[in-house]
């Protein structure tokens, strides 16, 4: 309890920190830590695998993405100097801010006892999936849904990215050109780090099906490897136009529903599975989605196209 | 008062500082962060109550950690659009803010867009 | 032996904390940027190795002590390579250039 309230505070502090700092760069530096701090706090609630996600991708490639922009924004940072807001609108948005946390506050006194759950029905049925971590099957099983609307949401945002380039760098290629130094450092530690982080990633998403981790995690990490390769210059980024690029983004999404409208013949509705296949469809699922989001998580990050297909 | 009540008055106070932060800063770049912020404290709160529906052997409630998990992924993804669109916006000629209303000035006209 | 145990691991959980506190003072202290890595690796290489040392002490089986080990290896590899590039872009020629 102690160390809760010791925890409470760091994360309360750091996240002020974020808000307070005058440096652009110091705000995003605070993010980051606040993120991570906040994986500590979903261990501490009893929840691994949203404790991988929060450390992978809401505060590693959430910070790279903001490291990223924070240095390119930076020339346009003295166009709004002097927009200080005005002492009138801090009171008064202080005061909005206090209404609103205390109205959450009393809501969180006024939760309901005994609390209601889902993870009788939960656990009744995880054994007609196959799985034994309830996180994945409630993803994977009870929601496939949500989840397959949040990889389309996904391929979206990277269709958004994409549209965000200027017409002559229409089917370019993203992100500046690194070059790879071949006694660098950088070299030497993506020639190191990205088989094991390979490895590590297919762990975390196979592993996923009976303890924490799951596809998300471990496509974070293979999204990550392929991000150092391109830092590293080892790689370069292919441009958006490479029709395996394309066919390998569609793939995920296109199992997932195709299984979908499968589950109509197969079960009596929209991603049901029958029950003695269960498994083995939601691995089928589960391997190409994963390969897709990885992809997703590495473009997204790498940004629009920025470089022409025609050097 | 147990763990998961103080991690929920920390996600209230977690949102007001986002907000406070999303109101105050004038640059895109920080209202961003604090709307990261927001969402950070609005996922604590699911978190709480998935730790409340502790039962059947579990640590926590399944189903929220695992719409948690959704809304991280949806928001990195909305925090990816947002700061491309930022940095082209950054980088065409003009301002990186909205003129402010009543204020007299002319929107800028773009660059080669 | 347990209680030997646990207290070699309360004794190098405690060596690894305080090797950190150290290397945040420095990070917060020194005046530039190379002493205040030089700080930082201390804390991650030292602290870390002397935390994973402890829990090494309370874990059953090879799996487990070989994936914390390599939890150290990796926080070493990360630490050296984010340090050496740190350093190269503050000193891009060199420190006596």
């Amino acid at each position: 309890m102690v160390f809760d309230a010791g925890l409470a505070v760091l994360v309360l502090g750091v996240a002020a920190w974020t808000i307070v700092a005058r440096d652009t760069f110091a705000a995003v530096v605070g993010f980051i830590a606040y993120g991570l701090l906040l994986a500590l706090v979903w261990v501490r609630l009893a929840a691994p695998d949203v404790a991988l996600t929060e450390a992978a991708i809401g505060s590693g490639l959430t910070g790279v993405l903001l490291l990223g922009a924070s240095t390119r924004v930076r020339r346009t940072k003295n166009l709004t100097a002097g927009k200080e807001p005005a002492a009138a609108l801090r009171l008064a948005a202080i005061g909005l801010c206090v209404m609103v946390s205390a109205a959450i506050a009393v809501l969180v006194l006024l939760l309901p006892e005994p609390a209601p759950t889902l993870a009788a029905p939960v656990a009744a049925n995880l054994a007609a999936t196959g799985l034994g971590n309830p996180v994945t099957a409630v993803l994977m099983a009870y929601r496939a849904i949500d989840t397959l609307l949040e990889v389309v949401v996904l391929l979206l945002a990277l269709l958004g990215v994409w549209s965000l380039a200027p017409d002559r760098l229409w089917g370019g290629v993203p992100g500046l050109h690194y070059r790879a130094d071949p006694d660098g450092i950088l070299t030497f530690d993506a020639q190191l780090l990205v088989p094991i982080g390979i490895l590590v990633g297919i762990h975390i998403f196979w592993v996923g099906s009976v303890a924490p981790g799951g596809e998300f995690q471990g496509a974070t990490i293979l999204a990550a490897m392929w991000i150092l390769t391109t830092l590293s210059g080892l790689v370069d980024t292919p441009s958006v136009s490479r029709r395996w690029l394309r066919l390998l983004l569609i793939a995920g999404p296109a199992v997932f529903v195709a299984i979908g409208l499968a589950g109509f013949a197969m079960a009596g509705a929209f991603l049901a599975y029958p029950i003695e296949h269960a498994k083995l469809l939601i691995l089928i699922i589960e391997v190409p989605v994963t390969l897709s989001i990885a992809a997703m998580l590495a473009l997204l990050v790498a940004g629009p196209p920025e470089r022409s297909l025609h050097r | 008062m147990n763990a998961a009540t103080l991690y929920g008055l920390c996600s209230a106070v977690l949102v007001g500082l986002g907000l406070y932060g999303l109101i105050i800063h004038p640059e895109p770049l920080r209202k961003i962060l604090a709307f990261n912020l927001i969402g950070g404290g609005v996922f604590l709160l699911f978190g709480v109550v998935a730790r409340r529906g502790a039962a059947a052997g579990f640590g926590g409630d399944p189903v929220p950690q695992a719409l948690v998990i959704t809304g991280l992924v949806v928001a990195f993804a909305s925090t990816a659009l947002a700061l491309a669109l930022l940095v082209r916006l950054s980088s065409e000629p003009g301002r990186a803010n909205l003129p402010s209303e009543g204020s007299g000035e002319e929107p800028m006209g773009g660059g080669p867009l | 032996m347990s209680l030997v145990r646990d207290a070699l691991t309360i004794l190098a959980v405690c060596a690894g904390a305080f090797f950190f506190l150290a290397g945040t003072v420095g990070l917060l202290r020194f005046p530039d940027a190379l002493s205040r890595l030089h700080a930082l690796t201390k804390a991650d290489n030292l602290g870390l190795g002397l935390i994973v040392l402890g829990l090494l002490l309370q874990t059953e089986g090879a799996f487990p002590a070989l994936r914390l080990i390599s939890v150290w290896l990796l926080g070493l590899l990360a630490g050296a390579t984010v340090t050496q590039l740190i350093a190269r872009a503050v000193h891009p020629g060199g420190l006596h250039d």
